[in-house]
């Protein structure tokens, strides 16, 4: 089995996500950035499905891929670390401002040069833009069935068949392979990689790949590209100090006064 | 004037507040079509006549619900080569983003997720609002390609009650093999809880490590308030409450009226989840806990006393 995971390098939740003034777009250079936490989850299950599959690890190869500006090599490197076999990093300034169209666009092309894996997996969202759309957009332009928020995941004789527990009910969902899978949070405990897979990742093959290398024009991408514009952005206005009070047998009454003065009741 | 597509989202014909909440938003950019697809149409029919929806495509194919999101996403395709709509709008669930995601791809058209307030702009454009970074901006943007696909957020719009002619017109698809790759093979319905559903409640009560797994009071708390329940991450990963009520970065993000978060520490992945509620409530024994950086009321102890103390008082207040 091949197995191809897209990650995605993210600004850190705990530093300050602010806009570029000159592009309205998100100021990624500025900032501290790590492999999203939600793509963690997506190697481990890729990791575990290689190991347990006939052949295991020998056999059976889990490829990360990636696209994003230089710093993004370091999402490889973790994901290497953890156990992946090899990384693609598509890395080309004419990416800059690209919107989730363009980079479904760039990661269908390649994945296609990485040669049709038997499985796509993904995060269920990144955690900066949030939007939990390409893994859809991919599958569509891959001309794949998409099977997505597994909290259990098997492979078995060419079908792929999750469990997703949504709000209203718990499903199971099967598809034939080749498929595009996305993983929650629910699905596994990622492992910390080990001393010998730090080690280990330092040979690991990883290409880099231009936009050129995809055979895809600079201008169906980027900024000017996007099929969607931000006019403006504001910050928001941080909220006003609000009141606290310490309970000394009265604060459950306090806090109905509030909700009462607030009309809530 | 062009038309609008909605994605009706619903339950076997009961429709969900959000639709109501899509065609309000609809009739500001043209005439609201309905896109009803499953079973159960009789039911539905006069929610989104009330709404104002001019008229309701039809589809009742197993073809379509009987596989997941590849099928929808095709028959919104073809809806929008034959009515030309202004614009396409579906609710922000994953299953409407996911559809939104692959009709953007079959349409050649730009995607904007997570409005939370969508206007008409200039020379017939939409304009939408979103908020993002965890709530730290606000964001303007527009469509520039294609025919505009917009995923709206729960409680985005007050519905307003406008009698529309909903004429209805079956329509006949035809649905690819390959998007019938992914098929639902069993499905285990959850009980109902009898609260409102999370993000379109108007209050939220969440529970966090401080409940040391017992519910009981913010529960009690939450149905004097008519409130819907949420839990923490650690709440959920210690098996205290289910995923699905998990407010967060990877749960459900909510932006209810009034929100109180009790025995939360209210660490980043939650905050991410909560900050735009219109009001905030604390109850925490830490004085220093970081969710009272937001709140506009916090009370400093123990949620097993104030909590209940609170219920009673609303509870009289209501006697």
């Amino acid at each position: 089995m091949n197995i191809v995971v897209c990650v995605k390098y993210v600004p850190d939740a705990q530093s300050e996500l602010t806009f570029n003034e000159s592009d309205n777009t998100t100021n990624r250079l500025g900032v501290e950035g790590l492999l999203s936490e939600l793509d963690e989850y997506a190697i481990e299950a890729g990791l575990k499905l290689a190991e347990s599959a006939d052949g295991g690890v020998a056999e059976n190869t889990v490829t990360v891929l990636t696209v994003g500006p230089d710093k993004a090599a370091d999402a490889i490197k973790k994901s290497l670390q953890m156990g992946a076999h090899a990384g693609v990093h598509v890395n080309d300034e004419a990416i800059h401002g690209s919107d989730a169209v363009a980079t479904s666009l760039i990661l269908a092309e390649a994945v296609k040069k990485i040669g049709s894996p038997d499985l796509i997996l993904t995060g269920m969202a990144s955690t900066d833009g949030t939007m939990g759309v390409v893994p859809a957009m991919l599958a569509e332009r891959l001309g794949l069935p998409q099977v997505t928020l597994a909290s259990e995941l098997t492979v078995e004789g060419g079908t792929v068949t999750i469990r997703r527990d949504g709000d209203l009910a718990s499903e199971t969902i099967a598809a034939s392979l080749p498929a595009l899978v996305s993983v929650t949070d629910q699905i596994n405990e990622p492992r910390y990689p080990s001393f010998k897979g730090i080690m280990a990742a330092k040979k690991k093959p990883v290409e880099t790949w231009s936009l050129a290398d995809l055979g895809l024009d600079a201008g169906s991408v980027g900024l000017a590209a996007a099929w969607t514009t931000v006019e403006s952005f504001a910050k928001r206005p941080p909220r006003e100090k609000g009141q606290i009070v310490t309970d000394e047998g009265d604060g459950g009454t306090k806090l109905a006064e509030f909700l009462s003065a607030q009309k809530f009741i | 004037m062009a038309e609008v597509l909605v994605l009706v989202d619903h339950v076997e014909g009961t429709v969900r507040k959000t639709t109501s909440e899509l065609l309000t938003i609809a009739r500001r950019l043209g005439e609201p079509s309905a896109v009803f697809i499953g079973a159960g149409f009789d039911a539905a029919k006069e929610t989104l006549a009330a709404y104002g929806a001019e008229k309701v495509y039809r589809v009742e194919s197993a073809d379509v619900t009987d596989y997941l999101v590849a099928p929808k996403a095709e028959v919104l395709a073809q809806l929008v080569a034959s009515a030309s709509p202004a614009a396409v709008l579906i609710s922000s669930s994953t299953e409407g983003k996911e559809i939104a995601g692959r009709l953007a791809i079959k349409t050649g058209s730009g995607l904007i997720t997570d409005a939370v307030d969508v206007q008409a702009g200039e020379g017939g454009a939409l304009r939408t609002t979103q908020s993002v970074f965890a709530g730290g901006y606000t964001v303007q943007a527009t469509v520039t390609k294609g025919t505009p696909i917009v995923t709206v957020k729960p409680n985005s719009a007050t519905p307003e009650a406008v009698s529309g002619a909903a004429v209805d017109q079956v329509v006949e698809v035809s649905i690819s093999e390959g998007a019938k790759a992914a098929r639902i093979t069993d499905r285990q319905p959850r009980a109902a809880t009898g609260r409102p559903e999370l993000t379109e409640a108007a209050i939220v009560v969440s529970g966090g490590r401080g409940t040391g797994g017992d519910f009981s009071k913010v529960e009690d708390f939450a149905d004097a308030l008519g409130a819907a329940v949420g839990a923490s991450r650690a709440a959920v990963d210690a098996g205290w409450y289910p995923h699905t009520n998990q407010i967060g970065q990877t749960g459900k993000q909510v932006s209810p009226q009034l929100y109180v978060a009790a025995g939360i520490s209210g660490a980043i992945q939650h905050r991410a989840g909560m900050q735009t509620s219109k009001t905030i409530i604390a109850i925490n024994k830490d004085d220093e806990a970081p969710i009272f950086e937001l709140v506009d009321f916090g009370v400093v102890g123990d949620l097993f006393k104030v909590l209940p103390q609170a219920t009673d008082a609303i509870e009289a207040a209501k006697g």
